[in-house]
């Protein structure tokens, strides 16, 4: 009986794994990308585990949806009103076994389900920390509008556009917004997690090997949305310490001033014009030396015990960051409230 | 005093440039045009309208029939006219944005700001302008006619509750003409929607149409809820309650609960963005978590609010339509009232990702996906309804099939979400947008279209035109699939919700294929309009005015068509489920009573449309900042109330020789009419006689 079920459930299970299957062929077919954004061609293990867990959830449940998809022609064919020799019972309205049946198989085909989603929920924890043998690399991510401020405690340094990191290494960010609501997703190594003003979340990447991942955000924060997506680049060891050094030569300095370009609502090629500088690649903005308090001082912001007017709100159209005399001035048009 | 401070003072914040026709004209583009275009549309529709009433002088009936009455039939169908108007804004929005995304790889000709307009209208409008009156408009039609009810119990209430909704409708029409919607999308996320990030009027357009209509659907909730408990005709215990009442029970008191997390919601928003509280703000304490949680605490029970009802609908559609006793009856009454109770318990699923401890996510993961087991259990309970039935593959058999088919695919895909582990990597992508509209299509909209063909009949007199029933009922289905099955791979691809334009290429085919199918469904939107059309033209073929054109088991169809205002000339006696069908099956349908009585009906009032007119007023007064508007509008509703609750004379008497007359006209058609076999329930034959066909004997 049991190898019943589980012959059953493994052919389900290879039916899902076809859907998907062809769902993925299809991607591969209709283009071709260099950057992987789908955690069902997954990079890493836990978009790998998830992807998993996405097929057995898939074939489980078939086994209460196959049966509708079936008969419900079949009844509609054979009990169709001019189909006089059907048998006809108008009055027929109860039996306790199919009863049994009825409730009893979906019940603990959920039951079955709530169990790998314990399991499953406890294991891929944004906030657990993976198990491996080398040390976390620690990066605190900043959501802004429309880009992502990436600052690298340990070695110094700051990104806006470019998440590097070691491949086979985990990575534990903690993220944080200095606006609206976010949600930083790399898709093809993790799930997705919110980013909050005045809050922290936790997110842990691992790459299982050197490459380069979609990242984004998924929540809508007003008209540069779309744009708000980056590289995540997994590399080897020797190819990121010398990253770091080429951020750490190539970078300016992260102060008030150019935080306060960031921090206007705009989109990362429109900070770029302002900031880059020629040594810097096109689509990246690098920084060094930063402020180690940084991350904790934009958290604290909103933990003053006082109002933040719009002027002083990043995000804020009326926001007006704190300018150097020789800073260029931010392309946004910012205006004085009344 | 200057006119630069005496304007402001008058209109608020109102300038030149809240008009669309200004910025189209100083800065032409696609975008603007088709703002400029729909606000066009807005004010043309209005005109034609009030030109057509006024040329055929209609002001008088108008008035007397319909926006004063307080007939539950005619609230209920104003309801639905108010629904099918604000479906065709939303199909019209959501198809824009379809094409927007078809065209949309580096770009596309709508704005970002339009785009974010548009979605976050549709989903507003859909949820709360036409789901909700929809179903409030079947609910108000057909529930009091089950129970064999002369009327809800608060007829007056039941007019204000309209009333309510339909400020909340005008107001977000009027955004299309003065200023611009809200842009963060139809749960109004705050700090986006608070004042430093969004200073414009468009979150205030949301608060104010959004809470408003809630409020009338509280009070719809109450009225509902009360009418099913005091209303019941003798014999009707609940245990023989039509399923579709049973699911109306259900839903009532869900609003009743549901519907006071959303009013806090938009209430503290307002404070927020009014005096400055920081309910929501990032700063002095306030915390955006809060707010989420209170939408969704509304959010969740909201969707099971629209679904209880299309359920109960294809629970009556399908046992008609099957010739048949509902198989489960008290297991669907069971799974009813489970998925209400479970309903409030799941709502933490819309936001598995906001760093909660894994703990908290299984908790409400497991809870999510119970809610599988009463919702499979009513799919088997109608297949089994089928199953040794004599089917007739109507219109709305038609939608059903294609609701249970495509809802077990949409519930399929909701046992997934129910997973933090997969919702971690698909919420906020197309597959969640893929997902609830696989729910709410087949499920609420499939749901309400059948009963607007089941029920059609018993409120107009005649049925509507079959073929072009099943080529709208087709276009629907399949115009659903080719638009929203891309969908669920463009979200596993990694695209996000609410993008308006897209850079992978790999996308293109598949937003191609939906803005496809995107054109089916405005197909489908057309064919339901020529359908009316039609069957209002061709009327006189399809007349059912004996009232039973389906061999409906039911009391709703044991009265005429349309029925008389009072519905039961006498209030009839029940003694088993299918009261209606039993009574047919004993022989003891359209007898004679012995005895009639006077009846008495509420009498119009004009208080529904002073709140409506009022609301509105108080509406626009708050949105533009033109404070002494929305005082002198609120004051007046205040006095309205004071000034209605001073009327002692709220009832009028039909007295029992009239009530007595019409009956025996229509006993006398029934005598003189023939029982029609359901071979010929689509022909002219059928007046609204059925014949009661049973299986041979020796079966």
């Amino acid at each position: 009986m049991s190898e019943l079920r589980v012959t059953a459930l493994n052919s389900c299970c290879a039916l899902s794994k076809r859907l998907v299957g062809s769902v993925l062929m299809l991607t591969l077919l209709t283009g071709c990308t260099d950057i992987a954004d789908s955690f069902l061609d997954p990079h890493g293990p836990i978009a790998a585990a998830q992807k998993l867990h996405f097929m057995r959830v898939t074939g489980l449940t078939m086994i209460a949806v196959a049966p509708v998809l079936i008969f419900v022609p079949l009844i509609l064919w054979r009990f169709r009103y001019r189909n006089q020799r059907a048998r006809y019972l108008p009055d027929w309205e109860y039996s306790a076994p199919l009863e049994i049946v009825m409730w009893g198989v979906p019940a603990a085909i959920i039951v079955a389900l709530s169990t790998m989603l314990w399991h499953s929920t406890k294991a891929l924890d944004p906030y657990r920390p993976l198990v491996s043998d080398q040390p976390p690399l620690n990066v605190q991510v900043v959501g802004l509008d429309w880009k992502w401020l990436f600052l690298y405690p340990e070695q110094g340094i700051a990104t806006v556009g470019e998440l590097a990191f070691p491949a086979g290494r985990p990575v534990a960010l903690t993220l944080t917004s200095d606006t609206v609501m976010q949600s930083f997703l790399i898709s093809a190594l993790a799930g997705q997690i919110y980013v909050m003003p005045g809050m922290t979340t936790k997110l842990q990447l691992l790459a299982d090997a050197p490459g380069r991942f979609e990242g984004e955000n998924t929540q809508f924060n007003g008209t540069g949305f779309v744009h708000q997506k980056f590289p995540a680049i997994a590399m080897t060891d020797t190819d990121f310490d010398a990253w770091v050094n080429s951020v750490k030569s190539d970078g300016i300095v992260l102060d008030d001033s150019s935080y306060g370009v960031l921090a206007a609502p705009s989109t990362e090629a429109e900070a770029h014009q302002i900031l880059a500088t020629s040594s810097m690649p096109d689509n990246a903005l690098y920084f060094s030396p930063t402020q180690p308090d940084l991350f904790s001082a934009i958290t604290h912001r909103y933990h003053q015990g006082r109002p933040i007017p719009p002027n002083a709100q990043p995000g804020s159209a009326a926001f007006a960051p704190p300018r150097a005399e020789d800073t260029p001035k931010p392309a946004a048009e910012t205006e004085t409230p009344q | 005093m200057t006119p630069d401070t005496i304007l402001p003072m008058i209109f608020g914040r109102i300038g030149l440039d809240s008009l669309p026709f200004v910025p189209a004209i100083l800065n032409p583009s696609t975008s603007e045009f088709i703002a400029a275009g729909a606000a066009g549309v807005v004010f043309l529709g209005a005109f034609i309208v009030l030109g057509v009433v006024t040329w055929f002088g209609w002001w008088g009936p108008l008035w007397r029939d319909w926006l004063t009455s307080t007939d539950h039939k005619r609230i209920g169908i104003m309801y639905i006219v108010l629904a099918l108007v604000m479906m065709a804004r939303g199909v019209i929005e959501g198809a824009l944005m379809r094409v927007q995304q078809g065209v949309g790889l580096d770009g596309g000709f709508l704005s970002d700001g339009h785009f974010s307009e548009l979605f976050s209208t549709h989903g507003t409008i859909m949820i709360f302008f036409v789901a909700m009156p929809f179903i409030s408009g079947v609910i108000n039609y057909v529930m009091p006619l089950q129970i064999g009810a002369r009327d809800v119990s608060f007829p007056v209430l039941n007019q204000i509750s309209l009333a309510l909704t339909a400020v909340g409708a005008a107001l977000i029409m009027i955004s299309l003409i003065l200023g611009k919607f809200s842009t963060g999308g139809w749960p109004a996320y705050p700090p986006y929607t608070g004042l430093a990030f969004n200073p414009g009027p468009g979150p205030d357009y949301w608060i104010w149409s959004v809470g408003i209509a809630g409020l009338g659907s509280t009070l719809s909730g109450i009225n509902f809820a009360v009418t099913i408990y005091k209303e019941r005709a003798p014999g009707m215990t609940l245990f023989r309650m039509p399923l579709f009442t049973w699911t109306v029970l259900c839903t009532a008191i869900i609003m009743v609960f549901a519907m006071p997390p959303l009013t806090v919601a938009t209430a503290t928003l307002a404070l927020d963005r009014y005096l400055d509280f920081h309910f929501y703000t990032n700063d002095l304490g306030g915390n955006m978590m809060n707010y989420v949680n209170l939408f969704w605490l509304f959010g969740h029970p909201e969707v099971y609010l629209l679904i209880l009802p299309a359920y109960g609908i294809f629970s009556e559609v399908i046992a008609t339509y099957s010739g048949k006793r509902l198989y489960g009856y008290m297991s669907l009454v069971v799974a009813t009232m489970s998925i209400s109770v479970l309903s409030f318990t799941v709502w933490l699923h819309h936001f598995f990702t906001m760093g909660q401890s894994a703990n908290v996510n299984i908790a409400f993961g497991i809870a999510s996906m119970f809610i599988a087991v009463p919702t499979g259990v009513k799919v088997y309970d109608w297949m089994a309804t089928m199953y040794r039935g004599r089917i007739r593959f109507s219109v709305p058999m038609v939608y059903a099939t294609g609701f249970l088919m495509l809802f077990v695919i949409g519930g399929l895909t909701g046992v997934m979400l129910a997973n933090p582990t997969i919702s971690f990597q698909v919420h906020n992508t197309l597959f969640l947008v893929a997902h609830f509209h696989n729910v709410i299509i087949p499920g609420v909209l499939f749901g309400l279209l059948a009963g607007y063909h089941y029920w059609f009949p018993k409120a107009f007199g005649f049925r509507l035109n079959t073929r072009w029933g099943y080529i709208t009922a087709v276009l629907w289905i399949v115009g659903f699939c080719v638009t929203f099955f891309p969908l669920y791979v463009l979200g596993l691809m990694g695209m996000p919700r609410r993008s308006v334009s897209f850079t992978d290429p790999s996308f293109e085919p598949l937003t191609l294929i939906a803005m496809g199918g995107a054109m089916l469904v405005l197909m489908a939107l057309s064919s339901l309009m020529i359908q009316l059309w039609i069957s209002v033209r061709d009327r006189a073929t399809a007349q059912v005015p004996l009232g039973d054109p389906w061999n409906g088991r039911t009391l709703e169809w044991s009265i005429p068509s349309p029925p008389p205002e009072y519905n039961f000339a006498v209030i009839p006696q029940v003694w088993s489920r299918d009261a209606f069908a039993a009574d047919k099956e004993a022989g003891i349908a359209y007898q004679e009573p012995e005895t009639y009585d006077a009846i008495a009906v509420p009498s119009n009032t004009s208080i529904g449309m002073v709140v409506c007119i009022g609301g509105v007023l108080l509406g626009l007064g708050m949105v533009w900042y033109m404070w002494w508007l929305a005082a002198v509008s609120f004051l007046g509703i205040v006095g309205a109330f004071i000034v209605r609750s001073f009327q002692t004379d709220t009832h009028r008497i039909i007295p029992a020789a009239q009530v007595a007359r019409d009956h025996r006209v229509w006993l006398a058609q029934i005598a003189a009419s023939p029982e029609v076999t359901r071979a010929q329930e689509c022909s002219p034959a059928n007046r609204g006689r059925a014949m009661n066909e049973r299986p041979e004997p020796s079966l």
